[in-house]
């Protein structure tokens, strides 16, 4: 550990904390109309587009058309990319001449990418062209980004209309998204990702001979344009298979910070917008409290643990930090602080093998994910996540006190309870069944890479992180197996892309659904005025409510699992 | 209903034109006109032949004349990238760092006898994440400069010289540890006369 390291942990919180009410500000002004400075160059477009998708004058939507709006363009977002993917051979832009994606990878891609997870079984420099990284992989991160963005705007307008049940329109939220948000901050991203080192080019790759004469051939690409989308979106697919630890998309120490950066500001940004749009800036700033917080205690447990060498390491005698699967350029501080932050937010773009990282450290990046992604959480979800995870904190604090729990002066109500514990239920459910299945049966233990308690933890990660769409993997589990570069002869695991695909897309809609007819239950609801009674929920007492409720929830329903894997490695000296 | 469905449609085509295609390729003439050597793989020539990339790792082969690069799981290959993968708690890890723990003493202590086991840091046993790291920790550089500069025959300051001279860190080490390029050192090391 360095005081750096520290510093650097610091840094990151103190530089969101600065840009989330300037981001902030600018998404509230997006989407309640204002003309901002893009709206003088794009007004036309966006103008033109919404006329096309919504009529000349977009009706309000309450909650159920809205989210038949979600439901629609994501399937056929789903749709596009699975046959894109399957007929990527007779499309243009595919210099290294790659065949077309089984159908079980596909189906796993395509919901993957669809429903903002990013999960890879495939390597993307060995299995798709060009073609389908630009228009199908990279475009799903606008799409998916934009589709949390549009939902959780809608459901904090529900939770503070106070006169009417619209949520607003889907398409106008989706063109405004894509256009004035998502569209100029991945531009400014790519061209800083490529004066770093970042490759942009639809060049064939390079062979060469090294400086020793031995082969070796640099694999190119649209890289920066789709790197900086993937880390806004909270997509956080890579181009290359290892993700951000290739130098190519993670070029330096300076481009790695600013990626953290790039992958907490939407989320961050959307607490204070979500303020902005309640009427109370206080409300806004404790979601952001409670997340930074749970950040920085994540991150403090995690530096130390991978700064130590491994139980594998002790054993072999050799010193220092645990650096298997680590980049020297970030070492652990940069290492396990992207790691942290990929996991706290729905991103998933690590830059280093987790599958490698030791029993404690290993546990923070589930821990984040086990929470429902909600510390930031992905572009959209982790706001409407942690809006659920407020409603419970609220309803445990009714009863505590034995009065009606309300919030925002509105009644939270049976209806509303019910449609919480959906949403925060319906995740943990996919991620233990689906665990419990992979391990038991015999095609689902052929994912698994590493021996003893380690290949449990890489079934628990795999689902874990599919059915809170996150991404990042404990990357030994396979289901896509590729003998061969150039993708002849491919064959997947088709139980891992099967369950896998299921566990991303009913984890992403439920819970979104279920926060939707919250908003849609809210929406309309009279106001009561704050009483001497009244719970305020914009203080520091309810933020450490709200943490106790997340981690408490987490902890029930994870703790027996999490000792099966990863906190039995971190207690014993052992190797297995 | 019918009507959202071709809503849905419609988006797909037109966004997936502005930005699945318009986007990227926007960037890439951006890119090429900017900042065409980044954009390009940031390629090394030496006399008239690219070499390597500043960013990617390569093998050297276990050469005694070069600085070795940290071990790869994926053979150095940058367009096949992978780490082990190999748990923190792993029998085949622990075997691989005891072989190569023993590789690299044997390697050194011949140029470096005072070498104990403890000094040699975790980055030059460890597989790097990617497979194609192109950097190593300083403390690495400073033991193989010893082997180096003998078998080169230069003096072992000129060599730690061009070590301190490759060191870089982002802003003082704030976003990460002073580390050395590897192929830029060694590429160095040939422009270096022999005493």
């Amino acid at each position: 550990m360095t005081a750096s390291g520290w510093l650097q942990i610091l840094a990151l919180v103190g530089v969101l904390s600065a840009i989330t009410p300037l981001l902030g500000a600018y998404i509230h002004a997006v989407f309640t109309g204002e003309r901002v400075l893009l709206a003088r160059v794009l007004g036309p477009l966006e103008r033109r587009i919404t006329r096309l998708l919504a009529g000349a004058e977009p009706a309000g939507q309450d909650w159920k058309e809205y989210a038949v709006c979600v439901v629609l363009f994501s399937a056929v977002c789903w749709l596009g990319l699975y046959v894109l993917l399957r007929t990527q051979a007779i499309e243009p832009f595919n210099p290294q001449r790659f065949h077309g994606v089984p159908w079980d990878v596909a189906f796993n891609v395509a919901s993957s990418f669809a429903s903002n997870s990013s999960w890879q079984f495939y390597s993307g420099e060995s299995t798709l062209s060009n073609f389908s990284q630009m228009a199908g992989i990279a475009v799903q991160g606008f799409f998916s980004g934009a589709v949390g963005l549009s939902a959780a705007i809608a459901i904090a307008r529900g939770f503070a209309n106070r006169s009417d049940k619209q949520l607003g329109n889907f398409w106008v939220d989706l063109v405004r998204s894509l256009l004035y948000v998502l569209a100029p901050l991945a531009i400014a991203g790519s061209l800083f990702l490529i004066a770093e080192g970042s490759v942009q080019t639809l060049a064939a790759n390079v062979h060469l001979r090294t400086l020793a004469g031995l082969r070796q051939t640099l694999a190119l690409g649209p890289v920066a344009s789709q790197k900086a989308i993937t880390l806004l979106s909270s997509d956080g697919g890579g181009f290359f298979g290892v993700n951000s630890a290739m130098p190519f998309e993670d070029p330096t120490g300076l481009a790695n910070f600013v990626e953290m950066v790039m992958v907490l500001a939407l989320p961050a940004a959307l607490t204070y917008t979500y303020g902005r749009i309640v009427g109370n800036r206080r409300q806004g700033w404790a979601l952001f409290g409670v997340m930074a917080v749970m950040l920085l205690g994540a991150a403090a447990v995690a530096y130390p643990a991978e700064s130590i060498p491994s139980p594998s390491m002790r054993a072999a005698g050799v010193h220092g930090a645990n650096m298997e699967g680590k980049e020297q350029r970030f070492a652990s501080s940069g290492s396990t602080l992207s790691a942290v932050a990929a996991t706290a937010s729905g991103d998933g773009s690590t830059n280093a093998a987790l599958d490698s990282f030791t029993g404690l450290g290993g546990s923070i990046p589930l821990a984040n994910m086990m929470t429902g992604e909600v510390i930031f959480g992905g572009v959209g979800s982790g706001l409407f996540g942690m809006l659920l995870m407020v409603l419970l904190a609220v309803f445990i604090a009714g009863l505590m006190v034995g009065r009606t729990p309300e919030y925002l002066g509105k009644k939270i109500e049976a209806r509303e309870i019910k449609l919480v514990t959906v949403g925060a239920i319906a995740v943990p459910l996919i991620v233990l069944f689906m665990t419990a299945w992979a391990i038991s049966a015999r095609y689902g233990l052929r994912s698994i890479f590493n021996a003893g308690p380690q290949g449990f933890s890489e079934t628990l990660y795999a689902y874990t992180s599919q059915a809170n769409n996150n991404g990042s993997a404990f990357a030994g589990y396979a289901g896509f197996v590729q003998p061969h570069a150039g993708n002849a002869g491919a064959h997947g695991i088709a139980f891992a892309d099967l369950a896998g695909g299921a566990a991303m897309v009913i984890g992403r809609y439920l819970p979104m659904l279920a926060a939707l007819a919250v908003a849609g239950s809210l929406a309309g609801k009279r106001t009561i005025a704050a009483g001497e009674g009244t719970m305020r929920t914009d203080t520091v007492i309810f933020a450490a409510l709200l943490i106790a409720t997340i981690s408490i929830v987490a902890l029930l329903t994870f703790v027996p699992s999490l000792m099966l894997g990863p906190l039995v490695q971190a207690l014993t000296p052992r190797v297995f | 209903m019918v009507r959202q469905l071709r809503s849905a449609v419609l988006a797909l085509v037109i966004f997936t034109l502005l930005l699945g295609l318009l986007y990227p390729l926007t960037l890439t003439g951006a890119g090429q006109l900017l900042w065409p050597h980044q954009a390009n793989g940031s390629r090394i020539e030496r006399r008239g032949r690219v070499v390597g990339s500043a960013l990617i790792g390569q093998d050297f082969d276990g050469r005694p004349r070069y600085f070795q690069s940290r071990p790869s799981a994926s053979a150095y290959d940058p367009a096949r990238t992978a780490a082990s993968n190999l748990g923190p708690n792993s029998a085949t890890l622990t075997s691989e760092l005891r072989a190569r723990l023993a590789a690299f003493l044997r390697r050194e202590r011949p140029y470096d006898p005072a070498l104990t086991a403890a000094a040699v840091p975790a980055d030059a046993l460890t597989a790097s994440a990617s497979g194609v790291d192109p950097d190593i920790s300083l403390a690495n550089a400073r033991i193989q400069a010893h082997r180096v500069a003998a078998v080169r025959g230069l003096a072992l300051s000129t060599v730690l010289k061009l070590i301190a001279a490759h060191g870089e860190g982002a802003a003082g080490g704030l976003f990460g540890p002073t580390s050395v390029n590897v192929l830029a050192l060694n590429l160095a090391l040939e422009a270096e006369p022999a005493r």
